[in-house]
């Protein structure tokens, strides 16, 4: 038996499975639903069963189709850097506010993703979002809440 | 139906209405032509933009996002041969060819009028039978729907992967899973939280469409970005040719699209299967239809073998809004976020929908002759333009999915914990696709889950907790043997080719 990434997946899903498992034997049901023939915990369990079922089949069972992926090509670096930068983007929307946190993420993604046209970067950052939040809050009245823009007083 | 037919043309034809398909259409194209990003993508970054409209509108611009995306998806795979969506795999084995002949344009021209008629003859067939399969469907009990979900989820993994069958069950269940978290629906006990608050009303569907479609495809290109294997080709632009067809090309579609769009449009409302194994049953059919001399040409450009997938790939996908619309259960990946959205509207699709909401599901039939009017106004005399967005870079491409994944979560929840749990769900998934685990699977189960449970829940507690259901209604009978039926059918499958 080869052990390939997609087994390891596998196994991973399988442990997965077992711990959703062993939490839905642990969810709390009401006295009288104990043994009704359907309570909160029924229809996990039988997905914790069925879980480990496909992924230990899959574990056992011979992979004819192995997925080779080239490491060495992937590009690591830049996605993580992109992942941080939505984690920062995240993490500081709510504070900070709609308009800058998202120009800045979107300038700092197009920088960092190797772009170096500074006015085309500029236009599709600071105005595009500028439209973009005309459209949704202006237009549509969806709520955007953005508190830099009402501390200068642009935003009601 | 005459009077339904009359309140959906009301609906569809105000100015609004008409507005969000030509919106749709032109955005589905230009999504679709990018290579990697499909329907579901397309749908999915247009959820934030439909929370400002009514129901109707809202559905309306996502059908015309989803044909819209279909027909972009054939722009690539005929001028890149690099298809935006697997619908259009097929299209590139003669689009391809045509182009490098120099009839870029002929190509994309006959892929245009082919899906225009495929959609409206598919539309047709929507219009007289969704109603008929309502009436029909309004004698479904709980275990037969159970059964049913059972078959959908069963065959879009036999169908949605070749060989991969075990992975896809594997995504099945994960999205069954994740649709558990949160409070039980009967009893509001709190299940899988972990006592995080932010858990207690379940992981949002938008959220999990977003990470797993729109951030995780963006998130692949960039990784893939150097790999050899999927670099972007370059296109020439200024050698489209002429887009005019010819007396002996038309003859030849005329025979093809009546056929191809019964094929697809009968594929498209089977559970799971959808507008890739349509296109590639229309060309395989097409290929043995036809006679020696033209089955020379297949895969050397050939009209017929252009036409017939691309006439059925758009069928299908009016044929897949049939079990949407009449039984509430999504027949593919991107209808699974189209009912996801339309129960975010407080809209439950089902045999009563036609009864309850006409104006939906009247004006949704409707907006499709439009839409394919649209598309091919907008797609014959723009192509040489819309063909220009292959050029995009993808340093702007990729950090603009990712804004829009991140402000329809923003905008739904204002809530930071639903933002890293999003970039969570997108890195597994991304990490997850290299080794072809298949997405698609994840989220009908994932949009089925709690009426999964629901009508597992009555089924058993009308049985007193005995299985019998299963087998005591012949209809629900019938629905198992078919699922057991593609199970061994594909383990067959997969034997006979070992």
């Amino acid at each position: 038996m080869n052990i390939n990434t997609t087994k390891v997946i596998s196994l991973l899903f399988f442990i997965f499975s077992a711990f959703y498992l062993y939490t839905a034997y642990q969810i709390q049901v009401f006295a009288f639903d104990e043994n009704a023939p359907f309570n909160a915990r029924t229809f996990p369990i039988y997905l914790g069963y069925t879980g480990l079922f496909f992924s230990g089949l899959k574990i056992i069972l011979p992979d004819p189709n192995t997925i080779k992926v080239q490491h060495k090509t992937l590009e690591y670096k830049k996605t993580a850097i992109l992942i941080v930068i939505a984690i920062i983007y995240g993490s500081t929307i709510l504070k900070v506010g709609y308009f800058l946190t998202t120009s800045l993420f979107l300038f700092s993604s197009y920088y960092f993703l190797g772009e170096r046209r500074w006015v085309l970067m500029f236009l599709l950052s600071f105005p595009f979002v500028a439209a973009f939040m005309y459209l949704l809050h202006g237009v549509l009245d969806i709520y955007l809440r953005d508190p830099f823009l009402q501390s200068i007083g642009v935003m009601g | 139906m005459i009077e339904g037919i009359l309140i959906g043309l009301t609906t569809a034809l105000t100015f609004q209405n008409i507005l969000m398909v030509m919106v749709g259409c032109f955005f589905g194209t230009i999504i679709g032509m990018l290579p990697g990003l499909g329907p579901m993508t397309a749908i999915a970054l247009m959820i934030p933009i439909t929370y400002g409209f009514d129901p109707a509108t809202g559905l309306i611009l996502m059908a015309g996002v989803y044909y819209g995306a279909v027909f972009g998806g054939s722009t690539s795979s005929i001028l890149l041969n690099a298809p935006g969506v697997p619908g259009t795999v097929a299209t590139s084995f003669d689009g391809y060819p045509m182009a490098q002949q120099g009839k870029a344009g002929k190509a994309l021209a006959i892929a245009a009028w082919s899906s225009f008629a495929g959609g409206t003859l598919s539309a047709i067939y929507l219009l007289f039978m969704a109603p008929s399969l309502s009436k029909v469907s309004l004698s479904f009990r709980s275990p037969d729907y159970f059964a049913l979900m059972i078959l959908g989820l069963t065959a879009i993994a036999a169908f949605s992967s070749k060989g991969q069958f075990l992975k896809a069950m594997m995504m099945v269940v994960l999205g069954l899973m994740l649709a558990s978290v949160g409070q039980d629906s009967l009893s509001d006990i709190t299940r899988f939280t972990f006592n995080n608050m932010n858990l207690t009303d379940g992981i949002s569907f938008v959220l999990v469409v977003m990470a797993t479609f729109a951030m995780s495809e963006a998130l692949t290109i960039i990784l893939k970005r150097n790999d050899p294997t999927s670099a972007a080709k370059q296109v020439s632009l200024t050698e489209l040719g002429s887009i005019k067809i010819n007396k002996e090309e038309r003859t030849k579609m005329y025979k093809t699209i009546p056929r191809s769009s019964v094929i697809g449009f009968l594929i498209g409302v089977l559970p799971g299967a959808g507008a890739t194994i349509a296109s590639f049953l229309a060309y395989g059919m097409e290929r043995n239809v036809v006679n020696d001399e033209e089955k020379e040409k297949f895969g050397k450009g050939s009209v017929n073998g252009l036409s017939a997938p691309e006439t059925a790939n758009n069928a299908a996908c009016s044929g897949s809004f049939v079990p949407m619309l009449t039984l509430g259960i999504p027949g593919s990946g991107t209808t699974a976020v189209m009912l996801g959205a339309l129960l975010g509207f407080g809209v439950q699709p089902g045999p009563r929908l036609y009864m309850t909401n006409p104006e939906i599901f009247w004006s949704i039939i409707m907006s499709m002759y439009i839409g394919m009017v649209i598309l091919l106004i907008l797609n014959l005399p723009l192509i040489p333009y819309i063909a220009r967005i292959l050029a995009v870079p993808k340093n702007y491409l990729i950090p603009l999915i990712l804004f829009f994944s991140i402000t329809g979560i923003y905008v739904m929840s204002f809530n930071n914990f639903d933002i890293y749990l999003m970039i969570g769900i997108a890195v597994v998934a991304t990490f997850m696709r290299l080794y072809d685990f298949p997405m698609p699977p994840l989220i009908l189960a994932f949009v089925l889950g709690g009426l999964m449970e629901e009508n597992l829940r009555r089924s058993l507690l009308l049985s007193n907790g005995s299985w019998e259901f299963l087998w005591d209604r012949t209809l629900t009978l019938c629905i198992l043997l078919t699922t057991i039926l593609i199970v061994v059918w594909h383990f067959y499958k997969t034997i006979i080719k070992k």
